[in-house]
């Protein structure tokens, strides 16, 4: 698993590739709080590469998310497949992010 | 069951995307349908094996896990050993789509665990053992 962070204009983009679980959600984290820190207040996470997602890394996007919004910012999630969808679905995180089919319709969404 | 992986995993987070890989291949050895091969077996595993390593084993110093795979009947058995003290499923269970636990980090494991499988059952006796059992067609 490896992450890809660049801009697109305001947007901070970040590239998911493998899987997000226990063993390395810690990483995606940090490398989200750091720009968080630089002053970035909008984040694109694009999974078109990712696997799988496990329920901790569920719980890291959740709680990104919850401290970008605190901050007046916003996380937004792009190119989940068809099992990640349904892994949003299952646990009703659908509700909770703005969600877009691709990183393009996702950036001209901010 | 008849087993068709036994494996021990040592106490450590990091082994699980090796571990889930290798069932993975086993089970399609199995001819577990592709959608359950490829996204309940995996996520359903790496769940019960996070669970076992961070509340289990890790407990108990160098413990190991023990992760066996095979079939029963017409069924996917997957069972993860660890040799911690146990928990009780159905309280350790919440369910994370309520509006009160939709937005907290933790509380999802067991919760998809029970969605992606047929049925989740938890037995003691020397440790503590989580078996998943998958309906195959």
């Amino acid at each position: 698993m490896s992450f890809t962070i660049a801009k697109s204009g305001e947007v901070t983009l970040v590239e998911v590739e493998g899987q997000l679980i226990v063993g390395n959600r810690q990483e995606l984290k940090q490398r989200v709080l750091d720009e968080l820190d630089h002053g970035e207040r909008h984040f694109l996470i694009d999974f078109a590469r990712t696997g799988y997602i496990d329920s901790s890394g569920l719980g890291v996007l959740v709680s990104l998310s919850k401290k970008i919004r605190e901050l007046g910012g916003e996380l937004r999630l792009a190119n989940l497949n068809d099992d990640l969808r349904t892994l949003f679905e299952l646990t009703k995180l659908d509700t909770l992010f703005q969600i877009a089919d691709t990183r393009e319709r996702a950036l001209e969404s901010f | 069951m008849r087993v068709a992986l036994e494996m021990a995993v040592p106490n450590d987070v990091a082994q699980i995307e090796r571990v889930v890989a290798r069932v993975v291949a086993t089970c399609a050895d199995l001819h577990v349908p592709q959608r359950q091969l490829h996204f309940n077996v995996p996520v359903a595993l790496t769940e019960a094996l996070s669970n076992a390593i961070l509340y289990g084993s890790a407990q108990q110093g160098d413990a190991l896990v023990t992760v066996r795979a095979g079939l029963a009947d017409r069924s996917l058995v997957l069972e993860v050993a660890d040799e911690g003290p146990g928990f009780d499923l159905e309280a350790c269970t919440r369910d994370p789509t309520a509006p009160e636990n939709i937005e907290r980090e933790d509380g999802r494991g067991l919760f998809l665990m029970r969605r992606l499988m047929d049925r989740v059952e938890r037995y003691g006796g020397h440790g503590n053992v989580v078996r998943m059992v998958l309906e195959l067609p």
